[in-house]
């Protein structure tokens, strides 16, 4: 648990989720900044506008006409050796989906802060994961912010981890529960993210003095190979980020560092049921945790904070005494199972131990999880056995049957 | 083929002619768009960042690891160049302020960032980032080479494919006269979005397209230029005729040559005893159903119609 401690004082302000990221991108002074408006994001695009027209920093701010061209510019600058920075959120990350799988091609380290929301149809505004997993395959690093400190820290860490293994990256933080809630959080100092955060110096550039031919075509025989450094690249990346977490802590006094800071956990140690995470729904499960614990039921929480590269080593670590798992997720690989539950269960499949696994697919698009909710969920979990059938294996707790016509 | 031109040191003193646009590029025999290429980046030098969309001219230019671009060059996917142009401006605007020595030519006026796609790219599939490109101002010279259809995916129509071309997506038929829709008319388009100079030219006069891009250039802001270029595949001609072709357009009216300032024609090229729009007709397949004995009269009646009236708004007249 690293930002639970936060309190105000002398180096923290309350704000608004949206508004600590903004400050935060701020310190950062990225050359360019390009982002359309879309909710739950805007208040990070407006803050940024606000921030440039006040002249407190001088990026340049492309005022894009929609999120595909937010990427596309950010595409042309990050190409031209700038720092770029962009941020959207749900149907604006869909709409920035093709370029942005080029980016990673391109091997662009454009970072961008995700303010998660589900996607149409039907359409919603709230939050869930939707959106981020949708765009899982492409060669983005993604990162998930449990708190508002964490979704200001994790841009920071993006930048320093994307310059060096040339890849893109989603910071991930949930919609309306993170974007627009008023929390403590420290905005790094400009010195701070100075030392951290050195300038860009990118191999090669759209510089006319060296020509150099960026975004060729491959035939069968080379892109295979592109793709493959891509997932190379990836494999980097966990030193990489293991790197920075590290100098993160030394910089800026707060530690990601457990479990190489790719995942987090609460109480996990002699755990015996494991409830597996993202984002903000962790600090209602710590609350739940703290509560059954006081019963004397061994409870704990592992919340992967890295998504790409998938932190597989680390959660077959950290769930090596569960005696079951109880994978709580936002999202659904619509006509299979939770992609988050199928991550986790791959990455157990070679695995000496694999414990018993239920999947509850809740809190989508916005709908509340309470410490009930978990609390019922957790003793669910606990009826998990080695040989399941699918039905038994997954469920969706807060289904309202009564309003479903079930069927074709 | 790239590493080789990288080594090169180019001066004012090079003639720059076959060494920015590279003979080892594979287009076609007789290919339009590789001839307009050629021209952009004689009249635009070596302090030149070309962005291209998917197309044409990306595919034969670009096959992994050779490059036939001796000038910096990125190409992203088919409907986004005019944003990573702006977004390539932006960088060198922010560069500009905050590191002067970043780049590495001898004037900062000299850079020239050059958007440059085919028809589709540009007036179709690419139309919103244009669009946006041209609203903010980017000081970016985007040019549409137009070869009158998608040839990258073979032959389908375009929003530049002419009133009653033949394409495998507009195809003639007993309920079709072919393409059914006229050219959209992207320099008015360009020009009603405050771009200062639009200007139309034609393969066929290099020197007249190369004064266009080198004024182009030498403004700041969004430049539109719209080249016509003509494709032997494509149309179904013989490929010698390419440069006969694209001065037969501006002969026979179906493409204007001028050039637009604060949103006014100020320079047109009059044209005397307009062709009749037949005789550009006659050498392509892709027309072949509108002429002859069992020739669609009434469809080449009907693109005749629209030549003229557009000749008669433009004065193109002698």
């Amino acid at each position: 648990m690293a930002t639970a401690d936060s309190t105000p004082g002398e180096d923290t302000q309350v704000m608004k989720g949206t508004s600590a990221v903004a400050k935060g991108v701020a310190a950062i002074d990225p050359d360019v900044i390009s982002a359309y408006p879309i909710t739950p994001q805007t208040g990070v695009v407006e803050k940024l506008s606000e921030i440039v027209a006040d002249g407190d920093i001088d990026s340049e701010f492309i005022k894009v006409d929609s999120e595909f061209n937010a990427a596309s510019t950010c595409i042309g600058a990050s190409a031209a050796g700038a720092r770029a920075f962009s941020a959207t959120s749900s149907q604006g990350l869909k709409l920035m989906s093709e370029p942005l799988f080029t980016a990673a091609g391109h091997r662009l380290p454009i970072v961008m802060a995700v303010a998660n929301r589900s996607l149409s149809g039907p359409l919603s505004i709230w939050a869930d994961h939707t959106d981020c997993f949708a765009e899982r395959d492409g060669g983005m690093m993604q990162f998930h912010a449990e708190d508002v400190q964490e979704a200001i820290d994790h841009v920071l860490l993006s930048f320093k981890v994307a310059e060096q293994v040339n890849l893109p990256a989603l910071s991930n933080f949930d919609g309306f529960i993170l974007t627009h809630v008023q929390e403590p959080a420290n905005i790094p100092t400009e010195a701070e993210v100075s030392e951290f955060l050195p300038p860009r110096d990118p191999a090669y550039t759209l510089d006319p003095s060296d020509p150099a031919t960026m975004g060729a075509y491959a035939r069968p025989e080379h892109w295979t190979e592109a793709r493959y450094e891509v997932q190379a690249a990836l494999e980097d990346a966990r030193d990489v980020w293991t790197d920075a977490v590290e100098e993160f802590d030394d910089v800026f006094g707060r530690d990601y560092t457990e479990y190489d800071g790719m995942i987090d956990t609460y109480r996990a140690d002699d755990a015996e049921t494991v409830i597996v995470a993202l984002g903000s729904i962790c600090g209602t499960i710590r609350g739940v945790i703290d509560e059954m614990r006081a019963d004397g039921e061994l409870v704990g929480l592992v919340r992967p904070r890295v998504h790409r590269p998938f932190p597989a080593e680390q959660l077959r670590d950290a769930l090596s005494g569960a005696h079951q798992v109880a994978v709580l997720t936002k999202e659904n690989s619509q006509g299979f199972e939770s992609a988050l539950a199928s991550e986790i269960k791959s990455a157990l499949y070679h695995a000496e131990h694999q414990p018993p696994m239920k999947t509850y697919i809740l809190g989508m698009a916005g709908r509340d999880v309470t410490s009930e909710d978990i609390k019922a969920i957790v003793a669910d979990a606990e009826t998990a056995t080695d040989v399941m059938d699918f039905s038994e294996s997954e469920s969706w707790p807060q289904l309202r049957e009564d309003i479903i016509s079930g069927g074709i | 083929m790239s590493s080789e031109l990288q080594e090169q040191d180019y001066t004012d003193e090079i003639d720059h002619e076959g060494e920015l646009w590279n003979a080892g590029h594979r287009a076609c025999a007789g290919c339009g768009p590789a001839n307009a290429m050629k021209y952009i980046t004689e009249a635009a030098g070596e302090n030149t960042i070309i962005a291209q969309p998917t197309g044409c001219m990306e595919v034969v230019s670009t096959p992994y690891p050779e490059s036939a671009w001796g000038v910096s060059y990125i190409h992203n996917i088919f409907e986004n160049a005019a944003s990573v142009a702006s977004g390539i401006e932006a960088a060198y605007q922010a560069f500009d302020r905050r590191d002067p020595d970043h780049l590495d030519v001898a004037d900062e006026d000299d850079l020239n960032i050059i958007a440059v796609g085919g028809d589709g790219a540009t007036a179709d599939i690419g139309f919103r980032a244009l669009s946006g490109m041209m609203e903010r101002g980017h000081d970016v010279t985007y040019i549409m080479y137009d070869n009158e259809a998608y040839m990258n995916t073979g032959v389908q129509r375009s929003s530049q494919t002419p009133y009653g071309a033949e394409t495998t997506t507009s195809p003639h038929g007993e309920a079709s006269v072919g393409n059914d829709t006229n050219k959209k008319d992207m320099a008015s388009i360009a020009a009603a979005h405050g771009v200062d100079y639009v200007a139309t030219a034609s393969i066929s006069n290099p020197h007249d397209f190369k004064q266009k891009i080198e004024t182009a250039l030498e403004r700041d802001g969004p430049k539109f230029l719209h080249v016509y270029a003509p494709c032997p595949v494509g149309w179904g001609y013989d490929s010698s005729k390419t440069v006969e072709l694209a001065r037969l357009a501006v002969e026979t009216g179906l493409f204007p040559v001028f050039e637009m300032e604060g949103g006014e024609i100020t320079n047109i090229r009059k044209v005397s005893d307009r062709k009749p729009i037949e005789e550009f007709v006659k050498y392509q397949k892709r027309f072949s159903h509108l002429v002859g004995e069992d020739g669609d009269e009434e469809g080449l009646a009907e693109l005749q119609a629209w030549i003229d009236g557009r000749a008669e708004d433009l004065g193109i007249d002698a």
